[in-house]
């Protein structure tokens, strides 16, 4: 019997010739990622009272959750996080205006390489299956004995494969595809379970937009979902990293692999886009379901969606238009590199003529902390990844999750709205 | 073996629904708490505020299926054992949840059959060990799903950081 892409990796990490599901194993860790909650490590770490961690090459911290510091507390939160990496010579700290969200600053600096064993102590860890990694989140606590021993159990999970075949319709884009799968599958579809994409649409998809599958297949509760290794992913790897990694059968599963379910979608099933509704990911519906939502807050940004694509969509969008006077867009690119990207072709200043405001790169309104709060009563349309209730401020406002492309046309029209309305009223 | 780890007798606070999610438990706002008995000043905060005052400690909550969906943060945990839960009883588990609870020493229990038959208020007893579940108010028994060996040793260990501590001793 072959073994599925989960299974492969998990083998090999720990020592194994094979493995089957619902085994335990305790692998090797290859790299393990925090944000701030790094500080929380930190002090389980200084607790246990182990000199020096496994491997400072190995742990990578970015600071993303609330920078820059909107607190004195979170200020003297990042300051300890910064006095331990010194003090361990962890050689992998991205500070405040140096990186931006970690998902983003790990795919984009080439930390993460097909076949590798990834931790983070962020549940969106899933989105570096889209670089053909095992990667999952973890707690801060668990955290900490992966900094002391660079190890960790893990119960082998089962594989749901799913495969998508065809082309995506106008305006429709991965955001609309997992969402649409989040719907049908429900919160819990995938529970403790691998996700496998394949097919001739997913293999056309952009590495961006693989990483929105990947991000996004945690909100089914995956515990990994991996995209194809194919020429796409190693060539963006080949431009970070200066080395194009040779192809090997190691990074795909075998072609008599046991799945628990095998899922065939056809494009054409999403035709419009897909909006996820108050307070949870899986109340998906098609756009034109909803009617006259008006919107008072739109916010383009997060692991999931603010990269370089979704920006040049949404600047399009708002190119030589206004944002509607009774609604606010925010823009949060997802890095440095993004943001600095989006200034040379122009998608910033497009954004700031149309009356929207540009975050720094980092997690921002996403967490309800800072940069863009709901008040009670206020409706926002968010290209981010969860609309629990009270996720973005008041337990009284609303969050509508959507794609890039649906969040500037609404930003424009002051409610839900199909881009295509705001393209073709003005052709018309 | 610790019986008094593995054997444990409460009352059940609350019943709540499917998928509750790690934001309803712990607000996001209060991330940057990271002392971890502060943070059960906020449990339960935006969805039932009036929850936290009725724990009494050893208390059991009971959850649909899919609890603790949604994010990493261990202040979920940390928020209900620091209010004096004694244990969580659902039908099923989001993954990370399950383990930090099992990292934190929070008692957590798969038991679809007794998520559905216990109510609030029930006196029920629960043996971490053999899997089972005795609602005391009915007498009704029910099999849980057993815990990992590895989780019972981190149970019993307080945690995982009292297990690492032990293990690291110099």
């Amino acid at each position: 019997m072959g073994m599925t892409l989960a299974e492969k990796i998990l083998a090999r990490a720990s020592g194994r010739e094979s493995v089957v599901p619902d085994e335990i194993v305790v692998a090797a860790v290859d790299l393990a990622m925090s944000h701030e909650n790094a500080d929380l490590v930190r002090k389980s770490f200084l607790e246990v009272g182990v000199a020096k961690v496994w491997d400072p090459e190995r742990i990578v911290i970015i600071l993303d959750h609330r920078v820059p510091a909107e607190s004195e507390k979170t200020a003297a939160t990042h300051k300890a996080i910064r006095e331990f990496v010194h003090q361990q010579g962890l050689r992998h700290f991205y500070d405040v205006g140096r990186g931006g969200i970690c998902h983003q600053v790990l795919a984009e600096r080439g930390h993460v390489l097909p076949g590798m064993v990834v931790v983070g102590t962020d549940s969106h860890t899933t989105t570096h299956g889209a670089f053909g990694a095992f990667a999952t989140g973890i707690g801060a606590t668990e955290m900490t004995g992966v900094w002391i021993e660079g190890r960790l159990w893990f119960k082998v999970p089962s594989t749901i494969r799913i495969e998508v075949e065809g082309e995506f319709a106008p305006w429709i884009s991965a955001k609309d595809l997992i969402l649409n799968l989040i719907g049908r599958l429900g919160a819990d579809g995938a529970d403790y379970r691998a996700v496998e994409f394949d097919g001739s649409l997913i293999r056309r998809l952009s590495v961006a937009s693989r990483m929105v599958l990947a991000n996004l297949s945690m909100e089914m509760g995956a515990k990994v979902a991996f995209t194809p290794v194919d020429d796409t992913l190693l060539d963006y790897l080949a431009e970070r990293t200066g080395w194009k990694i040779p192809w090997s059968a190691d990074f795909e599963a075998d072609v008599d692999a046991d799945y628990e379910r095998i899922l065939q979608i056809d494009s054409a099933e999403i035709a419009e886009p897909q909006v996820a509704c108050p307070h949870a990911v899986d109340q998906v519906v098609p756009l034109s379901e909803l009617g006259e939502v008006p919107v008072h807050q739109a916010v383009l940004g997060s692991c999931t969606n603010g990269r370089l694509e979704d920006l040049a969509v949404a600047a399009e969008l708002v190119r030589g238009r206004r944002v509607h006077p009774r609604t606010r867009l925010l823009v949060i690119p997802a890095s440095q590199q993004i943001l600095l990207e989006a200034i040379r072709l122009g998608y910033v200043q497009q954004f700031v003529a149309a009356g929207a405001v540009i975050n720094p790169p980092g997690c921002g309104p996403c967490v309800g902390v800072h940069q863009g709060v709901l008040a009670a009563g206020e409706t926002c349309i968010s290209s981010t990844n969860r609309n629990f209730l009270g996720r973005m401020g008041s337990k009284d406002s609303r969050v509508y999750l959507a794609s890039p492309a649906v969040v500037a046309a609404s930003a424009i029209a002051g409610r839900l709205a199909h881009p295509a309305e705001i393209v073709t009223k003005e052709a018309a | 073996m610790n019986g008094a780890v593995l054997r444990l007798r409460g009352r059940v606070a609350a019943k709540l629904a499917d998928n509750v999610d790690t934001d309803l438990i712990y607000p996001g706002r209060y991330l940057n708490i990271t002392d971890r008995e502060k943070t059960a000043e906020h449990l339960f905060e935006l969805a039932y505020p009036e929850l936290r005052a009725q724990i009494r400690p050893g208390d059991f909550i009971v959850g649909g299926k899919n609890f603790g969906c949604g994010s990493s943060r261990e202040q979920a945990t940390a928020a209900l054992k620091y209010s004096g839960v004694g244990a969580v009883i659902a039908a099923s588990f989001a993954r990370i949840f399950f383990r930090n609870s099992v990292n934190l020493g929070l008692p957590v229990v798969v038991s679809a059959e007794a998520a559905a038959a216990l109510q609030a208020g029930d006196e029920a007893e629960l043996d971490l060990a053999a899997g089972r579940i005795t609602c005391l108010a009915t007498g009704a028994l029910f099999q849980a799903a057993p815990l990992d060996p590895r989780a019972i040793e981190l149970l019993e260990a307080g945690g995982l950081i009292p297990y690492l501590k032990k293990k690291h001793a110099a």
